[in-house]
């Protein structure tokens, strides 16, 4: 989607991708980009950083990351949160998370796993069986968990065509769900030593957390803007810098995010917006948006209201929470890691209700006039939870409109209309 | 103020001319399939100082007329808490989709849902129904009202419930039951939606279907509280849209 001065054609082929089908999802992601958000206006001039990342996406970045590789770094892939990135890099490996936001090659993807499958699982299995995600075909491993059923059965599928690890994630959060955890991550301390040959060492995890710790307070930064109104930044792009934070150059897009805060506090103590002071906000919590799923916050953004925070994983669920930095020995620092990685609140742990607090708690601090819960069709977790996450808002007095969904363009229609109508009951 | 309400549906184009909020007149045309025209006559019939569109043509009335819109939701809700001030709750069956309101205070919405993505046991599901007996929309609802027990029918979606039907009517079952299980079977579906939103009665029964005698029959029996079904079921829409415009 770039205007292409250099011709990464070469780059792409060297990685094995399917050129033709490739270029059809560039165009296509490039279209909706166009669509969802060059078409916004008042938009802070630091998202241009973000508007360059994306017209490179599978350009420049994956230029980075072959460079990186070339000169014998090692990129790890990873599909979840859980995942622990500061481990990754205390290595000196790169990790970088793997999109799976749009619909692509699902007729391939149906021959080996059913139709009822959500829409994530069918679209990083699409990417992978069409050849079309350089990022995966970059990753040396790709780094599963077994958090639903679903990944949990697609790892190994995936498995077989590409190098995959899982790690055992347990599903509750007891003292001893949380020994056996730090014990998984002590597995992928070992594994993550194999694959790059290099030893993790207190300094190298001491200076990895501080530098994932600064990213996400760099973005802590951008979603406390967003409690102002009028709202300094739009749901969408605030979703766009959550999304490349987990593909980008951790210490470049940091800095990057710092500008881009330094701006939108600017606008704040003028009074400036993407949206008139009064315009209706919006909590939307939920599944993921794995790039480039713009759609629900596109919808709601476009009905005239703005998405002032995301409680999913590319949201809050993504910085809210930062490694303790005062670990002295490599023993605390990894314990460390993995208890902050544990105190992510997905519905794949029972009992899950520290979500349902951070959702009512989300709502209260960004002035969220109202809550849209979204969840991936097929997705038991989301939609099984989505009941009590109704109850606690109605109960906090604030109305909740229940979503499910997929990355299918079929029901916009519909759902426009089920979400101006909720706007409107604001 | 003169206000135009326009409700521009997918089987029809219903408008209502207030003059604060005294009805003045009402107008229901075709969509066919050029509804911009349709909509356009209407707007030339009447003088009005403000138009407001609602229903799945909004947009496109806002984009030509340069006029506000709202969601079929408020309008009904709006429309439906006018005609019945003690109206709890609202059904509209339109020709393409089913919509299920929970009122507050004033034509409040509460809570709503909307049948997603089918036609499943809209007007047009029943329209094809019709075909599929060889009745008339009329006949078959006469038929249905009058049988004793319906034969269930197992799926909703147009398509499968279609060959259904033939299958059946090639077996040489009772048409009129056919009819019956066909009525039976939205009218569960509808109860379940009124369900989940947990509607009260009065329940304000609108949009064409409201028009059924065996539909109307079926959901007065179902549903806990009282149905209240308008004389003029198909305008509640555009009613609602020229009112919200007071509350603009
Ligand atoms: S929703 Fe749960 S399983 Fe999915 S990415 Fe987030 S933490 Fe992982
Ligand atoms: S959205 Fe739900 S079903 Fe899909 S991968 Fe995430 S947790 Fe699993």
């Amino acid at each position: 989607m770039s205007d292409q001065a250099v011709d990464y054609h070469p780059m792409w082929d060297e990685l094995g991708l399917d050129l033709p089908t490739h270029d059809a999802l560039l165009e296509a992601v490039g279209q909706l980009f166009g669509d969802a958000y060059l078409t916004q206006e008042n938009r802070p001039t630091g998202m241009d950083y973000l508007n360059f990342v994306m017209s490179e996406v599978h350009g420049l970045r994956i230029k980075e990351l072959d460079d990186f590789r070339k000169s014998g770094g090692k990129v790890f892939g990873t599909f979840c949160l859980y995942v622990p990135e500061e481990i990754i890099r205390a290595a000196g490996a790169w990790s970088v998370g793997l999109c799976a936001g749009a619909e692509f090659a699902y007729d391939e993807v149906e021959q080996i796993m059913p139709r009822n499958t959500c829409a994530l699982i069918k679209s990083f299995m699409g990417f992978k069986l069409a050849k079309v995600c350089p990022y995966i075909e970059s990753s040396d491993l790709v780094i599963g968990e077994t958090t639903c059923d679903g990944k949990k059965k697609a790892y190994e599928l995936l498995g077989e065509i590409h190098d995959t690890w899982v790690m055992e994630l347990p599903q509750m959060k007891r003292p001893e769900d949380i020994a056996m955890w730090k014990a998984e991550v002590r597995e992928l301390v070992k594994k993550a030593e194999e694959i790059t040959g290099n030893t993790i060492t207190e300094d190298s995890l001491r200076a990895a957390i501080k530098e994932v710790n600064d990213k996400r307070r760099a973005l802590q930064r951008i979603a406390a803007a967003s409690a102002a109104d009028p709202a300094p930044i739009s749901g969408k792009d605030r979703l766009l810098a959550t999304q490349v934070a987990f593909y980008d150059d951790v210490p470049r897009f940091t800095q990057m995010m710092n500008t881009l805060a330094d701006e939108l506090e600017a606008r704040v103590a003028a009074g400036e917006g993407v949206a008139p002071r009064g315009a209706k906000r919006v909590l939307v919590t939920g599944t993921p948006m794995a790039l480039p799923n713009w759609k629900i916050h596109d919808i709601i953004e476009k009905a005239g209201a703005v998405v002032v925070g995301e409680e999913m994983c590319t949201g809050s669920r993504y910085y809210q929470d930062l490694v303790p930095e005062d670990g002295s020995t490599l023993d605390e620092m990894i314990d460390a890691v993995a208890e902050k990685y544990l105190d992510i609140n997905c519905a794949c742990f029972t009992p899950n209700k520290g979500r349902i607090d951070d959702v009512i708690r989300m709502a209260k601090d960004l002035g969220a006039d109202g809550v849209i819960d979204l969840s991936l069709q097929f997705c038991g977790l989301y939609e099984m939870e989505s009941h009590g996450v109704e109850e606690a808002v109605r109960a906090a007095g604030l109305p909740v409109l229940k979503i499910t969904t997929d990355y299918s363009m079929e029901d916009v229609g519909q759902l426009s209309t089920r979400v101006e109508a909720f706007l409107e009951m604001l | 103020m003169r206000v135009l309400g326009l409700d521009i549906g997918s089987r029809s184009i219903d408008a209502v001319w207030l003059d604060g909020d005294r009805i003045v007149d009402w107008a229901v045309a075709d969509s066919g399939h050029d509804p911009g025209s349709a909509s356009a006559a209407f707007v030339e019939r009447k003088a009005h100082d403000v138009i407001i569109a609602t229903g799945y043509g909004r947009h496109v009335a806002k984009e030509r007329f340069g006029c506000a819109a709202v969601t079929e939701i408020t309008a009904y809700g709006l429309g439906s808490a006018a005609l019945f001030p003690e109206a709890a709750s609202v059904l509209d069956i339109g020709g393409q989709d089913t919509k299920v309101i929970s009122l507050g205070q004033a034509g409040r919405v509460v809570d709503f849902e909307m049948n997603d993505k089918c036609a499943a046991g809209t007007g047009k599901f029943l329209e094809v129904m019709a075909r599929a007996l060889g009745f008339s929309l009329e006949d078959m609802a006469e038929k249905a009202r009058e049988a004793r027990a319906g034969i269930a029918i197992s799926s909703m979606c147009t398509v499968f419930a279609e060959s259904e039907v033939t299958g059946l009517v090639h077996r040489g079952e009772d048409r009129a039951r056919i009819a019956r299980g066909l009525h039976e079977a939205i009218a569960k579906r509808t109860l379940g939606s009124l369900k989940r939103v947990n509607a009260r009665g009065p329940l304000v029964f609108a949009g064409g279907v409201a028009k059924n005698p065996a539909m109307v029959d079926l959901i007065s029996s179902g549903f806990v509280g009282e149905v209240l079904v308008p004389d003029e079921a198909q305008i509640v829409g555009a009613y609602g849209a020229a009112l919200s415009a007071a509350r603009e």
